[in-house]
């Protein structure tokens, strides 16, 4: 059974597609990176396997089984411009909300949910920060703020969109170590990247998305020059370097 | 019970209902959507009672949350369609106010309601609308009617508390949690058109928009979490409804006019303080900075 499956789905904002008739099968336990040019639809792709935005055509499951049975089995990361950061709370509630399908109303959320949700900041060495207001974390420590917020939501398939976006090098390095944890662990993670030089080194298999699946499978067998060009339609200049890896000038 | 009573009573609970409403709208940057909302009530309140042919608060109530609750669901459909918020707010909040203050022009001599009144409100004449039950005197309408808003607005803030703070911080986090956002954004706009009305009795449209948005501003200042935000506006609310009353007693003004100076002022000396402790611990650290660099 893959983790996901969607079959030609497609997504349009007004009268804009989006998303063309994609069709693609993502196996469990694996690092899956979503590359392409901007405006090529990845994080609506993200977007629709949350059922956040309206499917015109297609069908996604999870797990085998639809969204509304199994939306519980996925865990999210925004972009962390998506959220206003001068909201007023504090770093331990953010990953508390993680939390939320665990608790329940009316009652306080319970000490074992709070130890979870420490030992979440630790695994991304944010625990000294657990009473920190949010407006006073660097863009990195957002990031792993959100990061520890998915680890709370301990679901076997996680969603990521562009995690590495304004990140220094150290948090970029904490953060592929933990998801290849999460991997180690059995989980698929499926990340919205943006850096053509690192696909290489962090994904086991990679989408390449432009409007719709141009190549999809194995990094090493479909993450090529030809592929790269044919998706970002020749915008890019790559060339090949000594051990026959694409690496790119300019884009 | 004494009139002065009744008067800090009902402007205490409007400051309180006001205030802890008020702070959702701010987290959620709807600021403008309350001016919105305030301002088409009076279409509600005008065809409940033309519909009804009476006064009474509870026709005015759901009048006004019907009423309310469509401005909210005009001013989505028109952003949903790429017109910005603020635009659609505008074209929304004056063609339901237009659209009331004609039918007050030409039922003018059946309906009796007063623009004057509805714009600026008068807790001064509170007290004497009171509510009868079994020839029994209970006390102001309006102190009933804020009391029961209050009551409706916190036990549903307590008890979806966390999805109404997720929605707010994080609406896409929030979808896949499984919380119904559009349902709390309903909601939200429900509890603030049932606040709007009950308020504007007292202090009118236009003065209610003061009530909602500073408190919450003020109180997002000086704390840290969303419910000591809420707390915390909720008693600045209420200390400037009792300030206020006092001003008005001793300047002999309007009591909803010093309710809302009162507010202001409050913010301004907030504000300022809070200016000067940054500006007082930037220089002191830059001192303590210095003397450490200073060879002993």
């Amino acid at each position: 059974m893959n983790a996901l499956e969607m079959k030609g789905v497609s997504v349009a904002y007004q009268k804009e597609m989006v998303l063309k008739d994609v069709t693609v099968d993502i196996p469990k336990g694996k690092l899956v990176g979503i590359i392409g040019p901007n405006g090529a639809g990845k994080s609506t792709m993200i977007k629709s396997i949350l059922n956040i935005v309206p499917r015109v055509a297609g069908s996604i499951d999870i797990l085998g089984e639809s969204y509304e049975v199994n939306r519980n089995k996925i865990g999210y990361v925004p972009q962390k411009e998506e959220v206003d950061w001068d909201f007023p709370t504090d770093v331990l509630d953010v990953v508390m909300m993680g939390r939320y399908r665990h608790q329940k109303k009316w009652r306080k959320a319970s000490s074992e949910d709070r130890d979870i949700a420490m030992d979440c900041l630790k695994k991304v060495s944010m625990d000294t920060f657990a009473k920190r207001q949010i407006n006073q974390l660097s863009g990195g420590q957002q990031q792993r703020v959100f990061l520890a917020r998915a680890l709370a939501q301990d679901s076997p398939i996680y969603l990521m969109d562009e995690p590495f976006t304004g990140v220094d090098a150290a948090t970029e390095k904490a953060i592929i170590k933990l998801l290849s944890s999460m991997k180690a662990e059995g989980k698929t993670v499926i990340v919205v990247h943006h850096d053509l030089q690192t696909v290489q080194e962090y994904f086991d298999s990679v989408i390449l998305l432009n409007q719709t699946v141009q190549f999809s499978g194995p990094t090493s067998e479909v993450f090529t020059l030809d592929n790269i060009q044919q998706t970002y339609g020749g915008a890019l200049q790559v060339f090949q370097n000594e051990d026959n890896q694409p690496s790119v000038i300019q884009s | 019970m004494s009139y002065e009573f009744w008067i800090i009573l009902t402007g205490v609970l409007v400051g309180v209902t006001c205030g802890t409403i008020g702070c959702l709208l701010i987290i959620r940057k709807m600021a403008m959507l309350s001016d919105g909302i305030s301002h088409t009530v009076l279409l509600g309140i005008v065809l409940a009672y033309l519909i009804s042919d009476s006064l009474s608060s509870v026709y005015m109530l759901i009048g006004a949350l019907i009423v309310g609750m469509l401005t909210s669901v005009f001013v989505q459909y028109f952003s949903n369609r790429g017109i910005h918020t603020d635009a659609s707010i505008g074209i929304v909040f004056t063609s339901l106010f237009a659209l009331g203050v004609f039918l007050v022009s030409v039922f003018a001599n059946q309906v009796h309601l007063d623009i004057d009144h509805v714009l600026m409100g008068e807790i001064t004449f509170v007290p004497w609308n009171t509510f009868t039950l079994l020839g029994m005197d209970l006390g102001p309408q309006a102190v009933w009617m804020l009391g029961f808003v209050l009551i409706v607005n916190t036990l549903t803030i307590i008890y979806y508390y966390q999805p109404i703070k997720i929605s707010s911080f994080d609406p896409t986090l929030a979808t896949a949690l499984g919380i119904n956002v559009i349902f709390i954004h309903y909601l939200l706009m429900g509890m603030l058109s049932l606040s709007i009305v009950a308020s504007f009795e007292s202090v009118g449209s236009i003065l209610v928009v003061t009530m909602l948005i500073v408190p919450g501003a003020t109180a997002y200042l000086i704390t840290r979490r969303l419910s000591s935000m809420m707390l915390m506006s909720a008693l600045i609310g209420g200390i400037s409804a009792i300030l206020g009353y006092y001003i008005a007693y001793l300047f002999d003004v309007s009591i909803a006019g010093s309710m809302s100076s009162a507010l202001g002022l409050i913010f301004i000396i907030v504000f300022a303080t809070k200016l000067l402790t940054q500006k007082y611990t930037r220089y002191a650290y830059k001192k303590f900075a210095l003397n450490k660099n200073q060879p002993n």
